[in-house]
């Protein structure tokens, strides 16, 4: 376990007491916090609250929220709820699955880019929307796609530029 | 407490009047939806401009009138020029400043932006007289979206609120459901069970300990109405929630919503901590003895945690998995505990019920559902938003004179209704009234108030297709027949919209429909065949084209359409298509400049459809791909 992930276990257990019921909330907090829920993680969890790691492990497993695996440094969410789906949304997930040469649920070897999908968002007017980085891009379209894609492409170059100077 | 409140009350609505009084208001709506199509940005540029001309103006964030078709939505009041407040539309940044040029600097009024002018109704309801939605709408639980501050407690007190409440607290617990069940309130999370009943039975359980859980987790895909509310208005929710808690005796309670709405989780939190501090939450409530807090849970992303018992389990910080019903959660649920699981509208009604009373709410619906029902609007209709009806308005009413109708001259095919195992009616279902019976009656549900408007650009094979395959991935794992039922009708759907169909298929897909609506233990299961069931009975002749003709009418299913490019219709200059092809597959003939699509190549994403300027519109979609070899043989003879 890295000291750092160590200090963040510490912080959350602080406010949330061992109690059974505050495993779920225990979990989001770690998984904010780190980004995904870790192996140490999920030890640590059920270490306080007196649990099994494989009742731990199951209760994660069992929601969408939690990822096992960290997060890309742009994290791609596409809309695949009712709305979205209506007005041409699987279009949209193949056009980012094509652009990032990755299935949805994956994250690009360079570690750039995460595909996720998601039930809805309820932003069901615009759709189909796509969520980056928690922005809500509104009325996609495969053509969309390449655009968004070629802006954070942009913006990623830029700011690596800004770091260098 | 009471002289408290007093002051309480006094100081909000001086304040409310003083903006209502100020020479100059800007209300802004943000809620997520507005976000998306750029409030903050309009926002951001509004305060700026004001500051920069030094303009005296006040700037309200509000929430969403349900008019999502226009945002950014922008209301001005400038009382002085002797005109009601008038409602802009679509107003992104880039008209921040022919507004404030126009009608803040000057006396133009900038008709060509407005939606219209925004008056009040008798109960003070904000409405706008210039568009039809608002002659059918009947604003109970939206009466204040859009038009106060959902951070400012006191907007929502100076609008009457929180006297509900108190008056509910100088009445007896039986009192209370006795009136809640004389207005006849039905749940609006789906189901329509009488809230009354629900309320009675946990009241009269004997326990020390009783729950009550607002239900804001709103998993149907496609639904967003309690989102909107609790971004807009979270007090009304609030104010009925501690009704409800006070009338079944609850000292506890909790709001369950889901991570995916940030933002009501925010706003909610600042809700509480204000109704916290004016004392409408904690000890000794106005002074009646009673106490109560709220504490918020967020979902973790699944669809079944609505199901109330899941919704427990969830709470109790297990897997979200349902059990069998009864005993009802009102005798035992949270902790083992009496517990009363409630929708956000339906705590929302129950603060106006206890305002004007039962008989006012009567008055409005239907005899056996009264009140209104609140729909959320989205897919192939021109006014997509959030609408609020009397029961018993038609279909045809909501869809084609609230909601515009279908744009751009096509033709409505279907109404998906009830969330994804709800189930889609056709053209027939027009003149049904919806309320909780006739919507039963013609095989589908209620449901929430998702409500998704196809069009022919839809195929309702691959509608199906995607309910089921939603469901699959949604339903808890618990009974074998929700978890192997539900995928094997994915599955046999799958081969359809594949072109692999069989002609057996559709007798399959009713039998393993009927022993799933039987046998599965919860609803989510039990009503996991609605898609299937109402799509083959109003569109049976879509199956059979998929699975006798390998062919898709709606031009949907990918795998049994081919792009074209019709070679008299494109003009040969132009390289639109050519140049944002993903995949390269279009070529131009070196000599005639003839685009020609490698279909080997394609990936069907249609890109140079959507690409093709309009006024060429020369790439069309062919069911089934083998029409193209005919297209081809007629250009060549
Ligand atoms: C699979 C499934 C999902 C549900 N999702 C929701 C939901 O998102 N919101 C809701 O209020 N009710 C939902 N319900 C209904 C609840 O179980 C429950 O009936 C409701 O919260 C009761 O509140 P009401 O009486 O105010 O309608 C769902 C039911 C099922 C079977
Ligand atoms: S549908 Fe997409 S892949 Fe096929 S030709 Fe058109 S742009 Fe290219
Ligand atoms: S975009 Fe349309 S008009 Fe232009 S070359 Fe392609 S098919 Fe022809
Ligand atoms: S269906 Fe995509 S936001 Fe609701
Ligand atoms: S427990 Fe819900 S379908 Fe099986």
């Amino acid at each position: 376990m890295l000291d750092e992930e160590g200090e963040v276990f510490k912080e959350v257990f602080s406010y949330f007491p061992a109690r059974r019921r505050y495993l779920i909330r225990l979990l989001q907090t770690v998984q904010q916090k780190l980004g995904y829920l870790s192996e140490d993680a999920m030890k640590e969890v059920a270490l306080h609250l007196g649990i099994s790691e494989a009742e731990t492990f199951g209760v994660a497993t069992f929601y969408n929220q939690f990822r096992f695996v960290p997060l890309g440094k742009h994290h791609i969410v596409v809309c695949m709820g009712t709305a979205c789906h209506t007005m041409g949304g699987q279009l949209v997930l193949d056009g980012f699955e094509r652009e990032l040469d990755v299935k949805v649920g994956g994250i690009t070897p360079d570690h750039e880019y995460s595909l996720e999908r998601v039930g809805c968002i309820g932003c069901c007017t615009k759709a189909p929307v796509v969520l980056i980085n928690n922005i809500i891009h509104p009325k996609m379209t495969p053509y969309k796609v390449a655009e968004v894609f070629a802006g954070l492409r942009d913006k990623g170059s830029k700011s690596s530029e800004e770091h260098q100077e | 407490m009471t002289n408290d409140w007093e002051e309480i009350y006094q100081r909000a609505k001086e304040k409310w009047e003083a903006l209502e009084a100020s020479p100059i208001h800007i209300r802004i709506g943000t809620p997520t939806c507005g976000r998306a199509a750029g409030a903050l940005d309009t926002l951001k540029e509004f305060r700026e401009k004001l500051e920069k001309e030094g303009i005296q103006g006040q700037i309200t964030e509000v929430g969403c009138m349900g008019l999502c078709f226009a945002e950014p939505l922008v209301i001005i009041s400038k009382p002085e020029i002797g005109l009601p407040p008038i409602c802009y539309r679509n107003v992104t940044y880039q008209e921040v400043k022919r507004l404030v040029d126009g009608f803040i600097l000057g006396d133009d009024p900038c008709l060509e932006l407005a939606l219209g002018t925004l008056d009040l109704t008798e109960d003070a309801a904000p409405y706008i007289p210039e568009m039809l939605r608002f002659e059918i709408e009947e604003r109970l639980v939206l009466r204040n979206c859009g038009y106060i501050d959902p951070q400012d407690i006191d907007h929502y007190i100076a609008r009457g609120g929180y006297l509900s409440l108190r008056k509910a607290l100088g009445m007896s617990p039986e009192q209370i459901i006795d009136e809640v069940s004389k207005a006849g309130l039905r749940g609006r999370g789906g189901a329509g069970f009488p809230t009354g009943r629900k309320w009675d039975l946990c009241r009269s359980t004997k326990n020390e300990m009783k729950y009550i859980i607002c239900n804001a987790d709103e998993g149907d895909p496609g639904a967003f109405m309690d989102r909107v509310v609790l971004e807009s208005d979270p007090h009304s929710m609030i104010e009925g929630m501690i009704i409800a808690a006070y009338a079944v005796g609850a000292y506890e309670g909790f709001i369950y919503t889901r991570m995916e709405y940030p933002l009501v989780l925010d706003r909610l939190e600042q809700a509480l901590m204000q109704a916290r501090e004016y004392g409408l939450l904690g000890e000794d409530i106005f002074g009646s003895g009673f106490s109560f807090d709220i504490e918020t849970v967020a979902g973790a992303g699944a669809f079944v945690c609505g199901e109330e018992t899941a919704m427990i389990a969830s709470i109790e910080g297990r897997r979200g998995m349902p059990r069998p019903r009864p005993p009802y959660p009102a005798e035992y649920g949270l902790n083992g505990e009496p517990t009363v699981v409630d929708n956000v509208k339906t705590l929302a009604l129950v603060a106006r019920i206890m305002g004007t009373g039962a008989k006012g709410f009567r008055s409005i619906g239907t005899p056996s559902s009264p009140g209104t029902a609140v729909f959320a609007l989205a897919g192939r209709i021109e006014q997509i938003g959030l609408v609020e009806v009397p029961m018993g308005t038609t279909l045809r009413q909501v869809i084609f004179d609230v909601g515009g109708g279908v744009p751009e001259g096509r033709e409505l095919k279907a109404i998906q209704i009830g969330g994804p195992a709800g189930g889609c009616v056709g053209k027939e279902a027009l003149d049904l009234p919806v309320d909780f019976d006739s919507f039963k009656a013609a095989g589908a549900i209620m449901g929430s108030g998702g409500m998704i408007v196809l069009d022919e650009n839809n195929c309702m094979v691959e509608t199906a297709r995607f309910f089921l395959d939603f469901l699959a991935r949604e339903e808890c794992g618990k009974c074998i027949m929700g978890r192997l039922g539900i995928k094997q009708l994915s599955l046999i759907l799958e081969e359809i919209v594949r072109g692999n169909g069989r002609e057996e298929d559709l007798n399959l897909l009713e039998e393993i429909s009927k022993d799933l609506a039987e046998g599965a233990l919860c609803n989510l299961g039990r009503t996991a065949p609605n898609p299937i069931l109402t799509t083959l009975r109003y569109f049976r002749d879509e199956y059979e084209a998929h699975i006798k003709e390998k062919r898709c009418p709606a031009l949907v299913c990918k795998d049994l359409i081919a792009y074209y490019i019709l070679p008299e219709r494109c003009e040969r200059g132009c390289e639109h298509c050519v140049l944002t092809c993903p995949t390269e597959a279009i070529v131009s003939d070196e000599k005639t400049r003839t685009k020609r699509i490698q279909q080997d190549k394609c990936v069907k994403c249609g890109t140079c459809l959507e690409i093709c300027p309009p006024e060429y519109n020369a790439v069309i979609k062919v069911s089934p791909p083998d029409r193209i070899k005919e297209l081809e043989a007629k250009i060549g003879g």
